[in-house]
């Protein structure tokens, strides 16, 4: 009874089926590899067209046309909204502020998440215990976290839990975020973030750690490699090579996407704004300037590719290959 | 020898003193929730800090339901139909194409699957613009269609699907097909049943992701009845009058759900997470 669909497998032709023109019969259409790849496919396929293609080819389009208020657009504007967004000090400004918070937060969060997933994987005892503390921030969405600090950890006025440990110690109030001057504002924010990411990456180097086989450390040891520093420099790093970079990567996409804990603990304020909200501002704020909103999510882009793509050449996706 | 063990207990001390510690500063945002979650205002507000309040207000956790200004139950009911609506159809339309995509032998599957690769490019909120133009164009702006249909055809989880499927064996399916199954029938009756553990990874992962997103939400929830609770609670730190005991506790109610999936489904969340490494 299954000779049939055997053979349909092997060949599209099956015995059943009439050989001269295989793939006319249902059962030998169901059969066949193309209908199957589409089937399977299709539906993702159409609507990677719909919801992913055809919003950046359209965000393309707009780009170069005057569109405020409209998202059918007839005047053709060629760069001048590029050149309106780049004039716009706003929006340069949060990319080259952007490019810092990158550059200071991407190594901050890498370190940390690596020396806790050392500790932790130094641990004997209370090991699931500290692991699942240090995991736990990954539940919180950053409107949360954005939530506790703005308004009980780093609330501004005496009752918040900074000033009040700061106060035992006889120091005035901070007003942590509706000041620019000191900018506080960024002391709260890298906190919030460290919190938020650190343990999820932790999860990270730990299986990475857990893979790198023993006898490298048994055959160091033996050649006199001393415990700490001199293990950690030359064998550690090294095997854990893959994993940072994959980390990195995934650090540096997260900076310049930053949104939520920007757009919530920086409300009303005209400091500290990242790229994307200044672009939610330009394109859903009062002006609907899709236009110029759609030049900047265009340069973003473009920018992120390239930092992207300069990471993988310095760090070398390659080369990771061989540590595993 | 006991010189050396007793560098071993000292290190050993020093190991847990540190992770202690380190542990203490993530653990304070929580005690905080707690503690000004069931205060009262002028506990919270009060001129000395108070630890702990010693009168539990239990009654503190019905409040946020109560709030005429911010449906939060609304929120709330809006979150779960979006997370878990959102995690079934990821689940159901990338898991299809990653098995098409790996398993099914097909002449241009390379091109299609370049055309995948190429969206990681593009990080999704950076488009939230255009994406915003096109579903407002099809009326989709405070709907459930439009807080989850967008958000189903993610590159990089097929693209993880692909991946899983490469090292799933093959005799498995291929005896299933050869038995009569066809592709269809050997995937929801062989490769599925088998792949189980994948699929919560990617499901948790999924639902988290889901549950905390906050610019798409932001963007597409114009009228509150479709906020979902990340967008409530973010009105409230706008609104003109503060009730601090009010917001930490909808802030504790909402971040309970993705606790409990941590707590009992972390096996599968850690081991996705180290098989994957996704979020957002």
């Amino acid at each position: 009874m299954s000779t049939t669909t055997t053979k349909d497998v092997a060949r599209p032709a099956g015995p059943g089926a009439s050989p001269v023109r295989p793939r006319r019969g249902p059962r030998a259409l169901l059969g066949s590899r193309t209908f199957n790849f589409w089937l399977f496919t299709g539906p993702f396929l159409i609507g990677l067209l719909v919801f992913v293609y055809i919003p950046i080819g359209w965000s393309v389009w707009l780009s170069f046309f005057e569109a405020r208020f409209t998202v059918t657009p007839e005047k053709f504007t060629g760069f001048d909204n590029y050149r309106q967004i780049l004039r716009n000090g706003n929006f340069t400004g949060a990319l080259v502020t952007f490019t810092v918070f990158a550059a200071f937060i991407v190594p901050t969060t890498w370190a940390v998440s690596l020396g806790l997933a050392l500790l932790v994987n130094r641990l004997r005892f209370l090991r699931a215990f500290f692991r699942s503390v240090f995991f736990l921030p990954t539940a919180c969405s950053y409107v949360a976290a954005s939530l506790i600090w703005k308004m009980s950890l780093f609330n501004g006025v005496r009752f918040g839990l900074a000033n009040t440990v700061l106060g035992w110690f006889g120091v005035e109030n901070i007003a942590w975020l509706a000041d620019p001057d000191p900018p506080w504002y960024w002391l709260v924010i890298v906190t919030a973030r460290l919190w938020l990411q650190s343990g999820f990456y932790m999860i990270l180097f730990l299986a990475a750690l857990q893979n790198i086989p023993q006898e490298l450390y048994e055959a160091a040891a033996i050649d006199g490699a001393k415990r700490g520093w001199q293990t950690f420099r030359y064998i550690t790093l090294p095997q854990l090579r893959a994993t940072s970079t994959a980390v990195i990567l995934l650090l540096l996409v997260a900076a310049y996407q930053a949104f939520d804990e920007f757009f919530n603990l920086l409300s009303r304020t005209t400091w500290g704004r990242p790229p994307l909200v200044e672009l939610y501002y330009t394109a859903l704020g009062q002006n609907q300037d899709y236009g110029a909103g759609s030049a900047g999510a265009v340069l973003l882009t473009l920018l992120i590719c390239v930092v992207t793509l300069f990471q993988g050449k310095i760090l070398g996706f390659g080369r990771g290959e061989e540590s595993k | 020898m006991s010189r050396a063990k007793r560098g071993g207990v000292m290190g050993s001390a020093g190991l847990y003193l540190a992770t202690g510690v380190a542990a203490l500063f993530f653990l304070v945002p929580f005690y905080l929730l707690v503690r000004n979650a069931l205060s009262t205002d002028p506990q919270i507000t009060g001129e000395e800090w108070t630890f702990f309040p010693t009168d539990l207000q239990w009654g503190n956790i019905t409040e946020p339901f109560r709030d005429p200004t911010v449906d939060f139950g609304r929120s709330m009911v809006n979150s779960l139909v979006v997370g878990v609506l959102h995690t079934l159809g990821t689940l159901l339309v990338c898991s299809l194409a990653g098995y098409g995509l790996a398993r099914i032998p097909y002449r241009h599957a390379n091109k299609v699957f370049y055309a995948v690769l190429v969206t990681l490019m593009v990080p999704a909120a950076v488009t939230f613009v255009p994406s915003f133009v096109l579903v407002s164009s099809l009326g989709w702006v405070d709907s459930y269609r439009g807080l989850i249909v967008p958000g189903l055809f993610s590159g990089f989880t097929c693209f993880l699907f692909r991946q899983y499927f490469l090292g799933f064996p093959r005799e498995l399916d291929e005896a299933a097909r050869v038995d009569g199954l066809g592709y269809w029938g050997a995937y929801w009756r062989v490769v599925v049943p088998n792949s189980l553990n994948f699929f919560a990874a990617i499901a948790t992962i999924t639902f988290i992701n889901g549950w905390n997103s906050f610019l798409w939400p932001l963007v597409i929830g114009q009228d509150p009845s479709a906020w979902t609770v990340q967008v409530a609670l973010s009105s409230y730190m706008t609104n003109q009058t503060v009730n601090y005991h009010l917001i930490f506790m909808a802030t504790a109610i909402s971040i309970l759900p993705l606790l409990l999936v941590f707590l009992f489904l972390q096996r599968w969340l850690v081991q996705g997470i180290a098989q994957t490494g996704i979020k957002g």
